[in-house]
């Protein structure tokens, strides 16, 4: 028997180590936040907004290809995901307790479990080698499946919020279920569902490995969805990857809006989420 | 509800969500299918020695996928080994010991660690991560240089580098679900444990143990995560397929071959071997995801069955 202050030391011990595990995690944060902003402010100006990438050697140039291509990819995926994931959602939280309804909700979270790099692979298989060509729409396809899973995930947990008390006054109105969900119970989620969204789209906007062999990358400004299109994370890939100073640089820079655009997305989702949970315990 | 009390507006709304959602269910299936049938080539071609074959060159078309899937399990495994002590730690220092204040800042900072893009954390990983292992092996001393684990030329690139940044993207994950697991345990069970004079490690002990099914699961989810990593881990392990012990040297993972040669795969054979790694890796990942989610989720079962059960004092003398 370990006597009782041996007891209470590895106690404490523990317990700061614990403590030590936390700042030991936001170091690796705090460093790479603190030199993706010192780097990237450096080549960030107004040019990488509005100019193209410019030849190895030539001052200047910037990302406006990747940015429009990053923000087309972004909206095609989420056309083809924002839908089904929000009625699965849906169903998933209604029949919460079916069959079908576990089945949904465990097919979402292997899908989440699924790399990134395999939906690139498979959406290659689908679109891309049927037609020759890669494409911008291969790419918002793989961008789509990356987000499904997220987005029913979010939509069904949401939903499971809404106090028990609205649906039950809708149906004691004689509201069918169908009908209190569609005029009641989802308007209340409505803003949660949607800033959840939002930070699912901001997230999937950091992906690179499903774009690789899907949109590929694209030197020249393009908006056609049947050709290969620029994207911020491959264009940071490619310039990182490159031996040429400048495009380090830039690289640093696209990585910076990269970040900041998650950040902002983050801390407004945060804000949003303690509004809502603040109305619905009404505090 | 009863389901007899459907109307049939009501099975509408079933039938027609339903059928929506089924997509998705269907969609992990296709996704399997979808791989091993572009594979077929290079399935029937090398059948079960592509699992164990140590070559690969595309020149003379023989593909073994051996180094990546060594590549791969060692730097998660080692990944794995690295952050779970400290994601444990931080799930318990955010759900035990942190004052209250500080919970709800600490606990979005460390989420905010999976809300880096892994390519920026590639980035990073180039221009500090690699100097810095390349300075820390060179400054070694001869004899530990010498040894099979560290053994190899200072290159930078190499699997510690890999393995480092694999560790800090897949703690969050880790740490998040570790985190609701431990706030799943009733608090019953550390009052328990304190009224029998633990001390706080001793208590929090007991609250790991009763939740060992979903902390097990949290490891295992950030395992699938590290297996799957694609470019962080591309841009620092060196992509020379070779199967080595040293952390020094550079390796290559199934996610990282995939990530530099698909593009370049020029004839069918080439393109059949690199999807075929694509679906081992499904394969591996799929397995690996399931079990993590089966656990979690016998967790929370036994967790929410258990809560309701109130506490009535027996009455006394009752003969049961």
């Amino acid at each position: 028997m370990k006597s009782d202050t041996a007891r209470r030391l590895i106690s404490r011990t523990i317990t700061w180590l614990c403590a030590a595990a936390v700042l030991l995690a936001l170091a690796p944060l705090a460093l790479i936040l603190f030199l993706v902003v010192t780097q990237g402010i450096l080549s960030l100006n107004l040019d990488f907004f509005t100019h193209m990438p410019v030849p190895v050697g030539e001052p200047g140039g910037g990302m406006a290809n990747a940015i429009v291509g990053t923000l087309m990819l972004i909206g095609m995926g989420a056309l083809f995901a924002v839908p089904i994931g929000v009625i699965s959602g849906i169903y998933a939280a209604e029949f919460s307790g079916s069959r079908m309804a576990t089945a949904v909700q465990f097919a979402a979270d292997t899908l989440n479990g699924v790399p990134s790099i395999v939906i690139g692979v498979f959406v290659y298989g689908i679109a891309v080698l049927p037609f020759k060509q890669f494409s911008a729409a291969a790419g918002g396809l793989a961008l789509g499946v990356m987000m499904l899973p997220i987005i029913t995930r979010t939509t069904e947990e949401l939903l499971k919020l809404v106090p028990l008390s609205l649906r039950e006054g809708a149906l004691a109105l004689g509201a069918t279920r169908g009908w209190t969900t569609i005029s009641v119970v989802l308007p209340a989620a409505a803003p949660g569902i949607i800033t959840g969204i939002v930070l699912a789209l901001a997230r999937i906007a950091g992906e690179t490995a499903p774009l690789l062999f899907t949109a590929f990358n694209n030197r020249f400004f393009s908006t056609r969805l049947d050709q290969p299109i620029a994207s911020l994370t491959v264009q940071v890939f490619t310039y990182a990857i490159s031996p040429y100073q400048e495009w380090h640089r830039q690289a640093w820079a696209g990585a910076l809006v990269l970040v900041g655009l998650v950040l902002l997305c983050s801390v407004m989702a945060r804000y949003a989420t303690r509004r809502l949970e603040r109305l619905q315990t009404g505090h | 509800m009863s389901r007899r009390l459907l109307s049939r507006h009501d099975i509408g709304f079933r039938l027609g969500t339903g059928l929506v959602a089924l997509s998705l269910v269907l969609l992990v299936v296709f996704i399997g299918l979808e791989l091993a049938r572009q594979s077929q080539l290079s399935i029937a071609k090398f059948g079960l020695s592509f699992w164990v074959n140590d070559v690969w060159d595309p020149v003379s078309g023989e593909f073994g996928a051996r180094p990546f899937i060594w590549g791969t399990l060692y730097s998660s495994i080692l990944a794995l080994a690295l952050a779970t002590p400290i994601a444990l730690g931080i799930a318990i220092y955010l759900s035990e010991l942190c004052p209250a204040r500080l919970r709800q800042p600490l606990t979005f900072l460390t989420e905010l660690l999976a809300a880096i893009p892994s390519i920026v954390y590639g980035l990073w990983g180039i221009f500090v991560l690699v100097p810095a292992v390349r300075a820390l092996q060179t400054s070694m001393p001869d004899a530990l240089r010498a040894l099979p684990i560290f053994y190899g030329p200072p290159l930078g690139v190499g699997m510690l580098a890999a393995v480092l940044i694999l560790a800090v993207m897949i703690i969050p994950f880790t740490s998040s679900v570790a985190r609701e697991v431990l706030r799943a345990v009733p608090v019953a069970q550390r009052e328990a444990a304190y009224a029998l004079g633990a001390t706080q490690w001793e208590a929090i002990r007991a609250a790991l143990f009763y939740g060992r099914t979903g902390i097990i699961g949290a490891i295992m989810l950030g395992f699938g995560r590290a297996l799957g990593e694609t470019m962080a881990v591309t841009m620092v392990i060196g992509n020379n397929p070779q199967i080595s012990l040293s952390l020094f040297a550079p390796q290559y993972t199934m996610a990282a071959v995939l990530a530099n040669e698909f593009t370049e795969a020029a004839d069918e054979l080439y393109l059949d071997a690199l999807i075929e790694v694509g679906l081992v890796l499904f394969v591996i990942t799929l397995i690996v995801n399931v079990a993590s989610r089966l656990l979690i989720w016998r967790m929370n079962r036994t967790v929410t069955a258990r809560k309701p059960a109130p506490i009535v004092a027996a009455p006394v003398g009752d003969a049961a």
